[in-house]
């Protein structure tokens, strides 16, 4: 394992929020190395500094302290041509559907966004039309069903799937996945972690799917690493992690998996893990 | 779009504001088309005429052709003019004051009463407690009342130029009409003529023109100030926002009416047009937009969608007028329609003050309520020269907050999602 090639890598990174007496320390010195084509996972409850280290990763925060490195070379992103550079290498799927679009624009406008920032601006039309159409399909969507709507007339499972359309299209090298499935129904769940499956495996994208759910985390993921109050508390891959914590607070998380999971983590979830 | 404009047409009170602002501004557009008179134009000798119609004396006698028509009522009418209830006890107390009996006089006998009155009154007796104004009063009664009941028309009479003697031209009969269309010279003045004798409906048309432009114009440099400074503050953050919320917080702590009086003041009379005027309501009132905008930027800067829009490579210029912008239009539209009421309220206050636009070339609201205060038309009951300016700044205020409060009732809900 330890021969594939590191992709994003942090070190020591950090970010305080407020001054003085208001200071927060949501993210705490952490230090990881993620390989290429993994799934990794980070697991905390909330207010752990999940989504804070994700901005940070994005590049849409600045980091206080630390250092990312992206495919073994230090990241520098203060020009605005270079964070366009880094973000066709890295993409996102927000928490919230309901608030990642723009309700203002069409699903159109969303997918020749990313068509033109893939270098696709001159294509004919058609083409574009061909390449929609097939995002749309990878996520079970059909696009002319879909061509000049607006997005609040999808369902959120539907908006979800869009979004997976969307990082289908940019085919980034990393996929920033900020618990995508937690404010939809367990079956939609089921249908949008089995695309992000389907993504790796077609593409060998590396996917880090931040969640606060440990059962779903061992189900997904190579890899795991705890996050409490802004630090890695634990890391290691799934089996390790989550079979054999060594952690008081992995147990906790572990022990505050309802039992229900249980049930539809086997009967309602087909991940087919490989 | 299309779903949120019927939407704002169904709100009760959108249609109810919408609709008297829309009758206003008619009036505004089309009366000028009807009666292209200046409305400046001093056309009255004498202050503060009351409301009605004004039909020639001279035309009437000379112009127009007399048709005789036999109306029973018509002395009845003329008397009754020059006689009211008031006049008939102003006599009696003074036949009574002359020392006729009580039971003598009955008010209600037209005949007799006159009858009496020219028997007791003397002009020239003085009556011991009676101040000067009545003796003068009696005295304009008594010439009011010479020929009331006179059977006979009058001569008119022209002088000849080369004998300088009175020549008969014609007779006007008590039986004589004129057809008020055949006059030659009719004006109406529906609301009287103001202090300076003029025609106060024309100039109040005018003056609710001149202030809509002062409120809109004024409207539209603040919400413009205010919506470029609040989206800067908010959505780039850091240095540039702390200097924009100081001056802000500067402009905020000098209440903007007092600055608005020391920069009206110090502008000078001169200079002082209705655009300069709203140009300084205008640069003074951004204040509280640019914070409504900046709150709202904020809110939204840290959205996703926002987020999603910069990893697909937006610029800030795109993302500011594609990601922000939109989310709070509404906002900014209902922002721009109290800007624009509370503009017309702040150069009324300001013309009330004295440091309104320069006087001379055109009317304003402010202004009309300014000469009238002047001229003491409240104190006089003058009611046609304020009452009608005060009732249109309040409709226009009134049909503006309406719309602004339908806007707000159908806006918010679809803001907060
Ligand atoms: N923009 C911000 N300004 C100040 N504090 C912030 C900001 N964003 C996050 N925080 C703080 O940082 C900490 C971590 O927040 P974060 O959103 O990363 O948590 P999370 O792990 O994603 O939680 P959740 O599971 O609820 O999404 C919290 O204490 C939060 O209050
Ligand atoms: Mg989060």
């Amino acid at each position: 394992m330890t021969e594939k090639k590191s992709c994003l890598k942090g070190v020591g990174l950090t970010k305080v929020f407020g001054l003085g007496r208001n200071k927060n320390m949501a993210v705490d010195h952490v230090d990881f190395d993620f390989a290429e084509g993994e799934i990794v996972s980070i697991v905390g409850e909330s207010g752990s500094g999940k989504t804070t280290l994700a901005k940070m990763l994005l590049g849409l925060i600045n980091t206080t302290e630390g250092d990312i490195y992206f495919q073994g070379k230090k990241r520098d992103i203060r020009s605005h041509k270079a964070k366009k550079e880094y973000w066709t290498n890295i993409q996102a799927i927000f928490q919230d559907p309901f608030s990642s679009y723009n309700i203002f624009n069409k699903i159109d406008t969303l997918f020749l966004d990313c068509i033109n920032m893939r270098g696709g601006k001159k294509l004919p039309y058609e083409k574009k039309v061909e390449m929609m159409t097939e995002a749309c399909s990878f996520v079970n969507l059909k696009f002319a069903e879909l061509t000049n709507k607006y997005p609040f007339e999808l369902s959120g499972g539907q908006m979800q799937r869009l979004m997976i359309a969307r990082i289908f299209l940019l085919q980034p090298k990393i996929l920033l996945a900020d618990e995508p499935t937690s404010m939809i129904d367990a079956c939609s769940r089921a249908t949008i972690l089995d695309m992000l499956m389907k993504l790796r495996n077609d593409t060998g994208m590396t996917i880090i799917f931040i969640t606060h759910d440990i059962g779903l985390a061992y189900f997904v993921s190579d890899k795991v690493f705890i996050m409490e109050r802004g630090k890695f508390v634990e890391s290691g891959t799934a089996d390790e992690v989550i079979l054999r914590p060594k952690e008081a607070y992995t147990k906790r998380l572990l022990n505050d998996v309802p039992k229900i999971h249980e049930e539809w983590d086997l009967s309602t979830v087909d991940i087919k893990v490989n | 779009m299309k779903h949120t404009l019927q939407q704002v047409f169904r709100s009760s009170k959108f249609v109810t504001g919408f609709c008297i602002f829309a009758a206003i501004l008619m009036v505004v557009i089309f009366y000028p088309l009807f009666v292209p008179n200046p409305p400046l134009e001093i056309i009255a000798q004498g202050s503060f005429f009351p409301p009605g119609t004004y039909v020639s004396t001279y035309d009437t006698v000379f112009s127009s052709k007399a048709y005789t028509l036999n109306l029973t009522d018509a002395a009845t009418k003329r008397i009754a003019a020059k006689l009211g209830d008031q006049e008939r006890n102003d006599i009696k107390e003074y036949l009574m004051l002359v020392g006729v009996p009580e039971d003598q006089i009955d008010s209600t006998n037209t005949i007799l009463l006159l009858d009496l009155w020219e028997k007791n009154y003397d002009p020239t007796k003085k009556i011991s407690g009676m101040i000067f104004s009545k003796v003068r009063y009696f005295e304009r009664l008594n010439k009011s009342l010479d020929g009331l009941l006179s059977e006979e028309g009058l001569i008119l009479a022209s002088p000849n130029i080369d004998t300088g003697t009175l020549e008969q031209v014609g007779i006007i009969n008590l039986s004589d009409y004129v057809n008020i269309k055949e006059v030659a010279s009719v004006r109406t003045l529906p609301l009287g003529t103001d202090n300076f004798g003029r025609d106060v409906l024309t100039q109040l048309v005018k003056a609710t023109s001149v202030s809509l432009m002062i409120g809109l114009i004024a409207g539209l440099i603040a919400t413009f100030i205010g919506l470029v400074l609040g989206l800067l503050s908010g959505y780039v953050g850091g240095m540039l926002d702390d200097i924009i919320m100081f001056i802000t917080n500067l402009f905020t702590v000098i209440p903007s009416f007092v600055l608005l009086i020391l920069i009206s003041y110090s502008v000078g009379q001169e200079h002082r047009g209705a655009v300069m005027v709203a140009a300084v309501i205008g640069f003074t009132s951004w204040v509280w937009t640019t914070r409504a905008v900046r709150s709202q930027v904020i809110s939204l800067r840290n959205r996703d969608h926002v987020n999603l829009s910069k990893l697909s490579g937006h610029s800030i210029g795109y993302i500011i007028t594609h990601d922000i912008l939109p989310y709070i239009a509404s906002y900014v539209v209902m922002a721009l329609i109290l800007q624009i009421s509370s503009a017309i309220l702040a150069e009324a206050s300001l013309s009330i003050l004295g440091l309104g636009p320069k006087t001379s070339e055109v009317p304003t609201l402010g202004l009309m309520m300014n000469w009238a205060m002047i001229y003491q038309a409240q104190i006089l009951g003058k009611w046609w020269a304020y009452f009608p300016v005060l009732l249109v700044i309040a409709m226009i205020t009134f049909s503006m907050n309406l719309m602004n409060t339908g806007l707000d009732q159908v806006f918010n809900p679809a803001l907060r999602d």
